[in-house]
C-alpha cells in the first residue's frame, strides 16, 4: 500500500471540520479469515511487541485464551470457542481473532465527551489520543464491541489503534505481518471485500452454505471484517455481536447533547451518572498508587528498544 | 522431507497424522493454506484430539495413542482390496514383484526368526529370493503367493474397518472416509502428501509407523511426484542438520556409520557397505560409499589417513552398543558414566522418567551444560519446592554452567526439514560472557591435544593427528568450517575422459560428490553437502526467488543432494519418461536428455529403456514395500501396542509392546498396567512455547503462562474435576501437578468394547524462566523407546488422574 497520510475525518465531542493536510486518503480495511486462522497468537505476540506492551503473566482458568480478556496491555486477543455444529453432528473449534473493529460509525467516539481523544481519519481508522482522554469510560459503554479497556494505571481508554503509525508509512499492521497463514490481510476495503468473495467461494464449496463475510452495516460497516464460515450466527464466535448497533443511550445523550446543548450542571450529573455505571466510582486506589510508581520506574531505567520493522 | 515446505502448496491432499503443523509449525503450515485456496486441495487430520490443525480441516478422524499402524493397516488393505492403487507405479517401481524367500513368514504377531530372551530376531529369511546371476528374481504377474504384493495383501488383510474401530477407536464411517478421501489420491493426476512429525517417532514402533504411511504413499504412486512424498516436519530449526552431521552415537557425517566392534578392520567394515546392484543395470549409489568415507577420513586426518593405514580406520571408536540418551542415562543411573557434556540440551525436562534422570545427574563427578538459557538441567541440584524436590546436599555433581550464543547470534547454515541449507548472519552479538559454541569447542580441543603432546597416552594419535587448518585455530570461523564440510581437491583431478585435462585443480573446491575418490585426492567432511560451497562461492546464501511459480526455488539457498529438491524425482514420469500428470511435470525423458524443472536424480543419459530405477540409493532401483533385513521389528509393519496400554493386543493378545524394543531391566519394572492406571497419557507441543525455550520470553509466558492438562468434559464429570481446577496426573513412575483444560477437543474413544479417556499433556514448562513454574510429562513417561532408533515413547503410556485442592508449593 502506498503511504497513507493521517487526514482526520472526525473528532470526538466537537464540531471543528478537521483540517485536511494531504491528498486523496483511500479507506483500509483488515481482513481477518477466520476459517484460515488457526489461533497461533502470533497476532497476539507482534500486538505486544510493536506496541511496546508489557501484559502480565498470568495463570491458566481451564480455556486456551490468555491473556483472559482485552486488557490496557492487550488491545488484541484469540477467543477459542467450542462448538456442536447441530447439522452436521461435528464437533468445531472456532478461533476468532477480537479486537477493536473500527466502525465506520464508531460508538466509542459518538459516546466520548473529550474533545480530540477520540479520532477518525479518513482511512476509517479510529484513533484513541491518550492525552486529550479523561477516563470517563464512555467509550466502552458507546462500543457494540465491548472493546476499550481502561488502565487502573493512567485512567486512560486502550485499544488497538489497527498500527495507525504502521499504515501511515506504508506498512500494514503487526499483526497481519506476524500472521504465519496470511488469514490476517490488509488493504484497501475494497480488495479485501474481493478476497473474501474469492473465500467465500471456498468455503461454499466445501459445505459451509452460510459462509459470509461480517461488515456489519449497523454501524456504517467496519474497518475490520471477518471471514466466517457460519456469518448466518456470528454469535457462536465468542459472542460475536449478531446485529451491532451503538447503545441507544449513546444515542440519546449525544442527541439531546448536540440539540440542546446542556448546561454545565446537567453535563455534570450526567456525567457523574455515566461514569458510575460503567466504571464506578472514580477512586485512585493503593494498588493504582503503586503501580503507577512502578512505571514510572520501570520508564527511568528501561533502555530505549529497537522495534521490530 | 522428500519434498520441502513450498512443494506442499502442490498437493491435492494433506494428512496430518503423526504431528500437529498448524500447532507445531504454523509457519510452514501457510503451505497447506495454499493449497487449500490456491488448489481447493483437502485437508485431512487425524489426531487423538481435536487440534489446531484440525480447526481448519476438512476432515477430522480421531484415533487412540499409539495405534497409528493399525489404522494404517486398514488403509493398506482397504487401497489393496478396493484395486485403489497405482498399478504402473507400484509395478515398476516398488519391489512389490520380488520374490521373498519361502522361508519368511508372520503369525501371532511376530515374524519369523524371534528370540524372546534376546528380544531380537534372526533376520535371515526376511530377504528375497536371488538367482545365480546374484539378481532377486520377480514375477511380473505379482501373482505368485511369495511375491511382495501377495504377502502385503496377506499381512494386512486382517486389519479391516472393523478391526480399525476395535483398536483405534476411530469411528469405522470416519475411518472410511478418510480411506476414501485417500484413496482417491491413487490416479496418476492426484497427489497426496504426508506431513507427519514427532507424533509417529515418540513411540516403540515410531519407524514402522513413518514406513506405514511411505507403504501408502507408493501404492498411491506419491513419492518423487509435486505435492507428493513422505514429510518429516522437523522439530527444531537445525534438527536436519544435527542428523546430516551425524550426531548420533552411531554415524558418521553424511548417514555413513560408526564401525562396531565385529568390525575390527576396513574389510570387514566395507563388506558390508558399498551394496551391489540386485537387479541388471540398477545405480545402487551406495556402491560409492568408500568414495564417501575416504573423502571423510581425509577431511578428519589429512596427510595421516594413508592408503597404508586403510585411511586411518583404526582412528575410528569401534562400538560395543549404540549410545542413545537411554542408554546414556541408565549408564549414569549404574555409575558406570561419571562425566557428562550436555551441549544445547535439557534433558531434565525432556528425556523419560524425570525420577531416574535426577538420580542419573546426582551420580555425575562433573557435568557440563553448554547454552543459550539457564537450563533446568544445570540447575537439577537446586531445590525449588514440588518443582525439583532434590537434596542438594547429598548432590556432589561439579557442573560447569558455559553460556552460548543462540541461533540470531551466530553465522551459519541451518538445515530445514526441506534439506534446504540456508546461510544466516548475526543479528547481534551475544550477551554479557556468552561465547560460540565453535570457540568454546576450539577452546577445549586445543587444550586436549596440548595435554595428549605433553602427557603421551595409550593412543594419542587420533587427537594429535587431527586436521585443524584454520586461520585462528583457537576460533575457526563458519566460512572455514563450511568450506571443509563440502570439501576440496588434495590433487588435481583429471577428466575421465582425457586425461591431460584438469577439471579440480588441487586445492580447489569441489563441486558435487560425483568428483569424490576413494584414492585420498579428495576430502569432503559431509558428502551430501558437496557442492554447498564451491569455486562458485557460497551457495548457500542464495537469495533469488525466482522459480516460475513453480514452489522449487532452485536459487534460493542450497539444497542436499545437489540442490536437488525432491528426492526420486525419476518417478514422477512413468517407465517410458512421460510425466504422470501434465500440469505438474517435474523430470521427464525430453528424447536424447532427461530434463525437468529438478535436478534429475541420475546422470542425465540414462535412456528409459535402459529401466534404471528411480529408488537409486537401493541395490534394487526400487522402493521397498516389504524392507527385508533393513528393520529391526519386521520387513513389515505390525500393529503392536505401546508399552502401557489400556487393552490388549487384539491382533496378538500375548504381546506386550513392540517384541524387538529395547527396554532395560529395571524400566520393565516400572511400567504400570490398567487397572491402576486406565487412562492414556499423550504428550505434545503448543504453539505459544518452543519446546523450554521460549518460557524464558516474557511474551510468550504471557500467551500460555502455566502447565495444564487436557481432558474431557466426561472424565472430568467422572472424576469431579472442574474446569481451571487443579489435577494430580500420575504414572507408575511419576506424579504432576497441573491446571486441569476441561474440553469438547478430547472425547473417549470406544476400544475393544470400552469407553477410553485420554489425557493430553503438552510439555513446555519448568522451574526456571519467566513463565510460571511448572511440571512435565517426562515426570510420567515411560523409559523405553523405538525398536530402530530409540526415539522414547512420550506418545502413549497410562496414567491416573483426580481432583485436587491446591497447586504445588514452590
Amino acid at each position: 500500500m502506498a503511504n497513507q497520510s493521517l487526514n482526520l475525518l472526525r473528532r470526538s465531542a466537537s464540531t471543528d471540520t478537521p483540517p485536511v493536510t494531504g491528498g486523496q486518503t483511500i479507506e483500509v480495511a483488515k481482513l481477518i479469515d477466520v476459517s484460515k486462522c488457526i489461533g497461533c497468537k502470533a497476532c497476539q505476540s507482534a500486538c505486544l511487541e510493536w506496541n511496546n506492551l508489557r501484559e502480565e503473566v498470568g495463570v491458566n482458568v481451564g480455556v486456551y485464551d490468555n491473556p483472559h480478556d482485552l486488557t490496557p496491555n492487550s488491545w488484541t486477543l484469540m477467543r477459542f470457542a467450542e462448538w456442536d455444529n447441530p447439522d452436521t453432528g461435528n464437533f468445531e473449534w472456532l478461533i476468532r481473532k477480537d479486537g477493536c473493529m473500527h466502525c465506520q460509525d464508531p460508538g466509542c467516539l459518538k459516546a466520548c465527551p473529550a474533545p480530540g481523544a477520540i479520532v477518525q481519519y479518513t482511512n476509517g481508522i479510529v484513533d484513541f489520543v491518550h492525552e486529550n482522554c479523561i477516563g470517563c469510560a464512555y467509550c466502552v459503554k458507546g462500543c457494540p464491541f465491548n472493546i476499550p479497556r481502561i488502565s487502573k494505571v493512567d485512567h486512560k481508554a486502550y485499544k488497538c489503534s489497527l498500527c495507525s503509525d504502521r499504515v501511515a508509512v506504508g506498512q500494514g499492521p503487526a499483526c497481519a505481518k506476524a500472521c504465519p497463514t496470511a488469514a490476517i490481510m490488509f488493504g484497501t476495503k475494497e480488495d479485501m471485500k474481493k478476497q473474501a468473495e474469492k473465500r467465500i467461494v471456498d468455503l461454499k464449496s466445501r459445505g459451509y452454505a452460510n459462509a459470509g463475510l461480517y461488515d456489519p452495516a449497523g454501524v456504517g460497516g467496519t474497518h475490520v471484517m471477518y471471514v466466517l464460515h457460519h456469518n448466518d450466527k456470528p454469535e457462536i464466535y465468542a459472542g460475536l455481536p449478531h446485529e451491532p448497533k451503538i447503545s441507544p443511550l449513546v444515542a440519546a445523550w449525544k442527541g439531546t447533547g448536540k440539540v440542546l446543548a446542556l448546561g454545565a450542571l446537567a453535563f455534570a450529573a450526567l456525567g457523574a451518572f455515566f461514569h458510575h455505571t460503567v466504571v464506578g466510582p472514580n477512586k485512585v486506589s493503593e494498588h493504582d498508587e503503586e503501580n503507577a510508581a512502578e512505571l514510572a520506574e520501570e520508564g527511568k531505567s528501561s533502555k530505549t528498544e529497537a522495534r521490530p520493522v | 522431507m522428500t519434498n520441502s515446505w513450498a512443494d506442499i502448496g502442490w498437493t491435492d491432499l494433506a494428512i496430518i497424522m503423526g504431528g500437529n503443523a498448524a500447532e507445531a509449525h504454523p509457519c510452514g503450515f501457510k503451505w497447506v493454506v495454499e493449497a487449500k485456496a490456491n488448489r481447493g486441495a483437502k485437508l485431512i487430520v487425524v489426531d487423538p484430539r481435536y487440534t489446531r490443525s484440525a480447526s481448519v480441516a476438512d476432515f477430522y478422524c480421531p484415533i487412540r495413542p499409539g495405534t497409528d499402524i493399525a489404522f494404517l493397516g486398514g488403509v493398506i488393505n482397504y487401497l489393496l482390496s478396493n484395486d485403489k492403487i497405482q498399478h504402473d507405479y507400484v509395478k515398476n517401481y516398488t519391489n512389490a514383484a520380488y520374490l521373498v524367500n519361502p522361508a519368511y513368514g508372520f503369525s501371532d504377531g511376530l515374524f519369523t526368526g524371534y528370540d524372546e530372551a534376546k528380544r531380537d530376531y534372526d533376520k535371515s529369511s526376511w530377504d528375497y529370493q536371488v538367482g545365480e546371476d546374484g539378481f532377486a528374481k520377480l514375477d511380473d504377474t505379482l501373482q505368485d503367493p511369495n511375491c511382495v504384493f501377495q504377502l502385503m495383501k496377506k499381512h494386512f488383510a486382517i486389519y479391516t474397518p472393523e478391526m480399525v474401530e476395535r483398536i483405534c477407536g476411530s469411528p469405522k464411517d470416519k475411518f472410511l472416509k478418510v480411506a476414501e478421501m485417500i484413496a482417491s489420491c491413487s490416479t496418476p493426476t492426484k497427489t497426496m502428501t504426508s506431513m507427519y512429525a514427532l507424533g509417529w517417532t515418540q513411540h516403540s514402533k515410531g519407524s514402522q509407523n513413518i514406513r506405514a504411511m511411505a507403504m501408502v504413499q507408493l501404492l498411491l504412486g506419491n513419492i518423487g511426484v509435486r505435492g507428493g512424498g513422505m514429510n518429516a516436519l522437523r522439530g527444531h530449526s537445525n534438527i536436519q542438520g544435527l542428523t546430516d552431521l551425524g550426531l548420533m552415537s552411531n554415524l558418521i557425517p553424511g548417514y555413513l556409520t560408526l564401525p562396531t566392534e565385529k568390525e575390527p578392520d576396513f574389510n570387514a567394515y566395507m563388506s558390508s557397505r558399498g551394496f551391489k546392484p540386485l537387479r541388471p543395470g540398477q545405480m545402487s549409489y551406495w556402491q560409492n560409499y568408500k568414495k564417501f568415507f575416504v573423502s571423510f577420513q581425509k577431511s578428519m586426518w589429512g596427510e595421516a589417513a594413508t592408503a597404508e593405514n586403510n585411511w586411518a580406520y583404526d582412528y575410528l571408536p569401534k562400538l560395543d552398543v549404540t549410545y542413545d540418551m537411554l542408554r546414556v542415562f541408565d549408564l549414569m543411573v549404574q555409575g558406570k558414566m561419571t562425566g557428562y557434556f550436555c551441549q544445547g540440551f535439557n534433558p531434565l525436562m525432556t528425556l523419560s522418567n524425570r525420577g531416574k534422570l535426577t538420580e542419573g545427574l546426582s551420580k555425575l563427578k562433573w557435568l557440563v551444560t553448554m547454552d543459550p538459557l539457564d537450563t533446568e538441567t544445570s540447575r537439577f541440584w537446586e531445590n525449588h519446592g514440588e518443582f525439583n524436590d532434590v537434596k542438594t546436599g547429598d548432590i556432589q555433581t561439579e557442573v560447569f554452567q558455559l553460556p552460548t550464543s543462540c541461533f540470531a547470534e551466530d553465522e551459519g547454515s541451518l538445515v530445514n526439514s526441506g534439506r534446504w541449507l540456508q546461510w544466516h548472519y548475526p543479528g547481534q552479538e551475544p550477551p554479557g560472557e556468552a561465547k560460540l559454541d565453535t570457540w568454546i569447542m576450539a577452546q577445549i580441543g586445543q587444550k586436549l591435544k596440548a595435554l595428549y603432546q605433553k602427557e603421551g597416552g595409550a593412543f594419542p594419535d587420533p587427537i594429535l593427528n587431527l586436521t585443524w587448518n584454520y586461520a585462528d585455530p583457537n576460533n575457526p570461523t563458519p566460512q572455514e568450517l563450511a568450506k571443509e564440510m563440502n570439501g576440496s581437491a588434495l590433487a588435481d583431478q583429471m577428466d575421465p575422459k582425457d586425461a591431460t585435462k584438469v577439471v579440480v585443480e588441487k586445492g580447489k573446491q569441489l563441486s558435487g560428490f560425483a568428483q569424490l575418490k576413494d584414492d585420498g585426492s579428495t576430502q569432503a567432511f559431509c558428502w551430501i553437502y558437496t557442492g554447498c560451497w564451491t569455486e562458485a562461492g557460497n551457495q548457500m546464501a542464495r537469495r533469488d526467488k525466482e522459480d516460475g511459480g513453480t514452489g522449487l526455488a532452485p536459487k534460493w539457498a542450497w539444497s542436499w543432494p545437489a540442490n536437488r529438491r525432491i528426492l526420486y524425482n525419476r518417478a514422477s514420469s512413468d517407465v517410458a519418461g512421460k510425466p504422470w500428470d501434465d500440469s505438474r511435470k517435474l523430470v521427464y525423458w525430453a528424447g536424447d536428455k532427461w530434463a525437468g524443472i529438478d535436478v534429475p536424480d541420475y546422470g542425465a543419459a540414462f535412456k528409459p529403456e535402459q529401466t534404471v530405477g528411480p529408488f537409486i540409493m537401493n541395490p534394487e532401483g526400487v522402493a521397498r514395500l516389504f524392507t527385508r533385513k533393513m528393520m529391526r521389528d519386521g520387513p513389515f509393519p505390525t500393529h503392536y501396542e505401546p508399552f502401557e496400554a489400556p487393552v490388549a493386543n487384539a491382533v496378538a493378545p500375548k504381546i506386550r509392546g513392540n517384541p524387538a524394543a529395547r527396554i532395560f531391566k529395571g524400566d520393565f519394572a516400572a511400567l504400570g498396567s490398567s487397572d491402576k492406571y486406565p487412562y492414556v497419557a499423550t504428550s505434545y507441543r503448543l504453539t505459544e512455547h518452543f519446546h523450554q525455550w521460549t518460557k524464558h520470553v516474557w511474551v510468550n509466558a504471557v500467551l500460555q503462562p502455566e502447565f495444564f492438562v487436557e481432558i474431557s468434559e466426561e472424565l472430568a464429570k467422572e472424576k469431579g474435576i472442574t474446569k481451571g481446577g487443579w489435577v494430580r496426573v500420575w504414572s507408575n513412575r511419576g506424579s504432576v501437578k497441573a491446571k486441569a483444560v476441561v474440553t469438547k477437543r478430547i472425547k473417549p474413544l470406544m476400544v475393544d468394547g470400552k469407553p477410553t479417556h485420554i489425557v493430553g499433556i503438552p510439555q513446555h514448562w519448568g522451574f526456571m524462566g519467566a513463565a510460571k513454574k511448572g511440571m512435565n510429562p517426562n515426570s510420567l513417561t515411560p523409559f523405553v523407546g523405538d525398536a530402530n532408533i530409540e526415539t522414547p515413547e512420550y506418545k502413549a503410556f497410562l496414567v491416573n488422574i483426580e481432583a485436587i485442592a491446591s497447586g504445588p508449593v514452590a
